[in-house]
């Protein structure tokens, strides 16, 4: 990033700013650096990827020689490991689901209504966030075993409710403060019952929020991996427990190791454009 | 806003509490129930009160890892937090590099924990690993798998990457939050760089970084995936941290007493600091509402 590519000068000049005049240049230095700092071990796996396990292991190269997808190719071909995706995709899409709606109406008594014992549930509700999933690994394991549930995907999806549900009960009563109460009432007021008001006026009100909501669910689900690897042996397996494989009799399997990496990288990458204005207010839990 | 009160609001949480129930209590209970009994296979279970406690306590091995996770998470807290707010000043305020910047910077935040451990195992390995590679050609000693050092410096850098952009989003969007009409104010008042910082913008970013520091503070005691990966608790102990202690007990030995007893004080000591961040957070909101 050099200068060119910054904001035009004139804007940053503006009496408003005039503070970071001195900056501007230096500032384009310290987001460079910092960029490269957070991209160089990404492009250094990407880089991997597209190397033969050969080319790893004899010659040292900042790009590869021969680009060869051939890593790519057997996971793309392999039930075993591409149906680690899968499976990682569903738990996600079901928790996702899960998670928001049952902390729609939550959030909407959070944000309207003081309660007898509010605050402590709050309180309580946030705990959950703070429960180390390593306390839990083992319960999990026994509680989904002796109802049937282990090694299926709605199991992983209820155990990652743990964390997730709290969370979206904070994102969306966060956006649902921001609506005025006037429109509830003026909608009760036009005949308007509680559900059908929800459903029809305040859930479209609150979209982005929603949106925000799951997309931290889909981000909370996805990265987890201690809770998903106890809850699952061979059907629900996710796709970061399949990439333990890859230490075999004859050492490790570098290349297909990092292509599965980066194709874990890539929904992250995705689904992160939409939201990349409302990143720092659901980290906020709606609270900027 | 003005809330009523309507003790029906209860019913809207039924469904967050029932799920909760499920998924929280029926398995704390299930820890607490194991923290006081033994048992000696067959399912047969002994009351054995307060034992496993009083074992954990003088443990020298559950000290040591819980001196470890503290110096950790101070660490990387000292580390993150100041960066954090540096890199938040130094993002651009708006245009297209400003969103290149937010979508490139949140990039390691949605990578899975176990991919991160990869990247970083990757990285630093000597052989194939940039970095490794690199320090070994500059003739810096650098192991870690056997280094207790560059182990711990592996953990932190590896902690730094994956977060502080989480710290530095939250830091930017409080400072997107304050009114240009400061700055002028600051301006006529011929305010120095670091008056407008101490007096202007960290004021305005204390909720926010309240929140950040809340979080870290939470997601680094709990930390597992990543140091696991990378180093696996070793070399030796040395990086074997609160939660990579407790699974090897419960789910490795299956020492059900002793690691049930250990995850109740786990819990309890990250309730703890949390509720006094929390407290903190709540009455700086207070606060804010009130001015």
């Amino acid at each position: 990033m050099s200068d060119t590519t910054m904001p035009p000068a004139p804007a940053r000049t503006t009496p408003a700013r005039g503070f970071a005049l001195p900056r501007v240049s230096g500032s384009a230095i310290v987001m460079t650096l910092y960029l490269v700092f957070l991209l160089t071990p990404i492009y250094w796996l990407f880089n991997m990827s597209l190397k033969t396990n050969q080319e790893i292991l004899s010659t040292f190269s900042l790009w590869p020689r021969e680009v060869t997808f051939e890593n790519y190719m057997t996971i793309l071909t392999d039930p075993s490991w591409y149906m680690g995706y899968v499976n990682s995709m569903i738990y996600v899409v079901m928790n996702m689901v899960i998670s928001v709606t049952v902390a729609l109406p939550a959030a909407y008594a959070f944000s309207r209504y003081t309660f007898m014992g509010d605050k402590h549930l709050f309180f309580w509700l946030l705990t959950n966030r703070m429960a180390p999933p390593a306390v839990f690994a083992l319960p999990f394991f026994q509680l989904y075993s002796s109802i049937g549930l282990f090694d299926t995907h709605i199991a992983v999806a209820l155990a990652h409710c743990l964390f997730n549900v709290p969370l979206a009960v904070w994102i969306l009563e966060g956006f649902m403060r921001g609506v005025p109460k006037e429109i509830d009432e003026t909608a009760y007021i036009d005949g308007y019952s509680f559900p059908r008001f929800f459903v029809r006026i305040f859930m479209p009100l609150i979209a982005s929020g929603i949106g925000v909501a799951a997309f931290f669910c889909f981000m909370f689900s996805w990265v987890e991996l201690l809770l998903s690897r106890t809850l699952t042996s061979v059907n629900a397996k996710p796709i970061a427990a399949t990439m333990t494989r890859t230490v075999s009799a004859s050492g490790m399997d570098w290349g297909v190791l990092a292509a599965a990496g980066v194709l874990t990288i890539v929904p992250g990458a995705l689904v992160i454009y939409f939201v990349r204005n409302y990143i720092a207010k659901g980290f906020a839990l709606g609270r900027v | 806003m003005e809330k009523t009160t309507n003790q029906k609001a209860w019913f809207l949480v039924l469904p967050v509490l029932a799920l909760v129930a499920f998924s929280a209590v029926i398995p704390l209970m299930t820890v607490v129930n194991y923290s006081v009994q033994d048992t000696f296979g067959n399912n047969q279970f002994f009351w054995a009160g307060l034992e496993w406690f009083r074992e954990m306590l003088s443990s020298e091995r559950m000290w040591n890892a819980l001196w470890r996770q503290l110096v950790f998470s101070a660490i990387i807290l000292a580390i993150e937090v100041p960066l954090g707010i540096f890199v938040a000043l130094n993002m651009p305020k708006r245009g297209v590099w400003a969103s290149t910047c937010l979508v490139l910077m949140a990039l390691p935040l949605l990578i899975p924990w176990n991919v991160v451990g990869t990247i970083w195992q990757i990285f630093g390995r000597v052989d194939i690993g940039l970095l490794g590679y690199t320090l070994e050609a500059l003739g810096i000693d650098y192991n870690y798998t056997q280094d207790i050092f560059s182990a711990w410096a592996t953990v932190i850098v590896m902690d730094v990457w994956h977060w502080t952009s989480l710290v530095a989003l939250l830091a930017y969007a409080g400072l997107q939050s304050i009114p240009d009409a400061y700055y002028q104010a600051a301006k006529i008042d011929q305010a120095s760089r670091w008056a407008v910082f101490r007096y202007i913008e960290l004021p305005k970013m204390s909720g926010v970084l309240m929140i950040a520091i809340l979080l870290r503070f939470m997601d680094s005691f709990m930390i597992y995936t990543e140091p696991f990966v990378v180093t696996g608790g070793g070399p030796g102990n040395a990086t074997t941290f609160l939660s990579i202690d407790l699974v090897k007990m419960a789910l490795g030995q299956f020492d059900l007493g002793p690691a049930a007893a250990f995850s109740i004080m786990y819990f309890l000591v990250i309730l703890l600091i949390s509720w006094v961040f929390y407290t903190v957070m709540t009455n700086l909101d207070r606060r804010e509402g009130h001015r």
